[in-house]
């Protein structure tokens, strides 16, 4: 398997506060992969700093070429999508105009027609709602929103920070379901960060775990699931 | 009854001004939450322009057109050279930023063309309209060019990609920059929108109030004032407070005893505090919904 995002020795800082101290990893393409670990240990940050919303040094390539130093909207444009915490739903706007923000970048405009209808397959919900305020929506159904809005891209990677923040667990093994799916049947790679470990290691192939900012432990995401010491030592289930 | 009706057609002329001045205020507010003190005097220097090349001979509509151009990338490179670095500093500096470009434009204006009152021409013609006594014909220009303006403006927004663009990028900045959205250039091209709503309002009242460096001080108090009222948060809101007090201006200049003209102008002033007391968010500021 090729790689796709390769990241090398990062270090990220707020202000003068430095919150990565040298992290590597590397996804492959086509796979997917989480990012564990406890609050504060660096996830979030990571994935900012992927998008340029942090300052930060060290390599970051996505499929052979350097991402450093370019802003946010024009990384968005190399197909990657960034679902942020909190969602980032355009609250005062309709379902179908977040939607349609998603695929902004994007000239086909007879596939951004048709790919709305697939979201509406993807997610029956949003479509009753469309014309709905997207404030309006419930989380779990904003939480869809954001996850149609990131595919709307055509991403070639998708990377989400922790959607099952405030969700029922009903409603999250829905959405990492459909996070599942997307991934096999779409062919989009996923990077996603979460704090429920249980969850993210039954769905993903490849997970990493971080503690104050480094890589403390990689591999296998069933083999990771499977040794108790990890499991207990680092994620606290 | 016929001064009545007069009265509220003269209202919804003026107000159609304020309508365009508040709309102008909004834009910018909503991409960079501060007040544009200087609208007023970025639309007069836009007037100005028009008349300038009005002398050098060149036609009505083409001197309009090429004056709103001008407006536009002018507004742009206003926010380019002034604004865009004081992205990130404090409310008071950005403040102190608009009354510097305040008094540089009408410094300016009072430099290049001097202080005295000019003529400037209508392409109306001021005589009454459909052969009607209440209303004239330069009064149905107006609000004939803001309806098409408004309406326009609608379609932009709500139809075309880049109208969608700057919406998002106004309501939740990272978000649009995470779609891919380039929201510092949103930002320019609604000054430089803003800028050209405020030069057609220049422009139209120009006949009215005369051509002069301080023109447009009333009429941006107006404008201020309708924003309020319509919420600052809402374009819609601006225009139709807009409207209204252009209505209320001329009813209380007509029927409230001792405001006639000299006291119209403190009647928008306490129509801002008073909508800023009772219901500081506007006639349809939004309230935003939310769910956690």
């Amino acid at each position: 398997m090729t790689t796709l995002l390769n990241v090398k020795d990062l270090r990220a800082y707020y202000g003068q506060v430095q919150a990565l101290h040298g992290l590597s990893f590397s996804l492959s393409e086509g796979s997917l992969t989480t990012l564990l670990g406890a609050n504060g240990a660096g996830k979030t940050t990571t994935l900012r700093a992927i998008c340029n919303m942090v300052r930060s040094t060290g390599g970051i390539e996505f499929d052979g070429k350097p991402l450093n130093n370019r802003s946010t909207e024009s990384i968005v444009r190399f197909g990657i999508a960034h679902v942020p915490q909190g969602r980032g739903t355009f609250t005062t706007m309709t379902v179908e105009e977040n939607l349609q923000l998603g695929a902004i970048t994007r000239k086909d405009n007879a596939g951004i027609v048709s790919d709305i209808e697939r979201m509406y397959a993807h997610f029956p919900v949003l479509k009753q709602r469309h014309t709905q305020q997207a404030g309006t929506l419930s989380g779990g159904e904003q939480q869809m929103l954001a996850v149609a809005r990131a595919l709307m891209l055509r991403p070639r990677l998708m990377l989400l920070d922790e959607p099952s923040f405030g969700l029922a667990p009903l409603v999250v093994r829905d959405l990492f379901g459909i996070l599942g799916k997307i991934n096999r049947e779409d062919k989009v790679s996923i990077l996603v960060v979460e704090q429920n470990a249980q969850l993210a290691l039954e769905l993903a192939d490849q997970a990493y775990v971080i503690e104050t900012g480094r890589i403390v432990m990689s591999g296998n995401a069933k083999d990771i699931a499977n040794n108790e010491e990890i499991r207990k030592s680092y994620l606290g289930y | 009854m016929e001064l009545f009706t007069n009265q509220v057609l003269a209202g919804i002329a003026t107000g159609a001004i304020y309508a365009c001045m508040a709309l102008a205020v909004v834009m910018i507010y909503q991409a960079i939450d501060h007040l544009n003190f200087a609208q007023g005097e970025m639309a007069m220097f836009s007037t100005f322009i028009s008349w300038q090349l009005m002398q050098w001979g060149i036609p009505y509509w083409g001197a309009f057109i090429i004056a709103l151009a001008l407006s536009f990338v002018g507004g742009i490179a206003i926010e380019r050279i002034l604004f865009k670095p004081l992205a990130k500093a404090p409310v008071l500096t950005n403040v102190a930023g608009f009354i510097a470009l305040y008094a540089i434009i009408n410094s300016s204006a009072g430099l290049i063309w001097d202080f005295t009152i000019k003529q400037y021409p209508t392409p109306f013609g001021s005589s009454p309209f459909l052969g009607s006594q209440l209303i004239s014909t330069h009064q149905a220009g107006m609000i004939g060019v803001t309806v098409l303006l408004l309406i326009g403006l609608y379609f932009f927004f709500q139809y075309t990609k880049i109208g969608l663009a700057m919406r998002a990028a106004a309501s939740v900045p990272e978000s649009a920059r995470l779609v891919g959205i380039n929201t510092s250039w949103m930002i320019a091209l609604g000054w430089g929108m803003a800028s050209a709503i405020g030069a057609i309002a220049g422009m139209l009242i120009a006949p009215v109030v005369f051509l002069e460096p301080n023109m447009m001080g009333g009429v941006l108090i107006y404008g201020f004032a309708a924003a309020v009222l319509g919420g600052l948060t809402s374009p819609f809101g601006a225009v139709v407070g807009g409207f209204l007090v252009g209505v209320f201006e001329n009813l209380a200049g007509t029927y409230i005893p001792g405001v006639g003209n000299e006291l119209k102008l403190p009647i928008a002033l306490a129509l801002i505090i008073s909508v800023l007391v009772v219901k500081p968010a506007g006639l349809f500021g939004r309230q935003i919904v939310k769910r956690v």
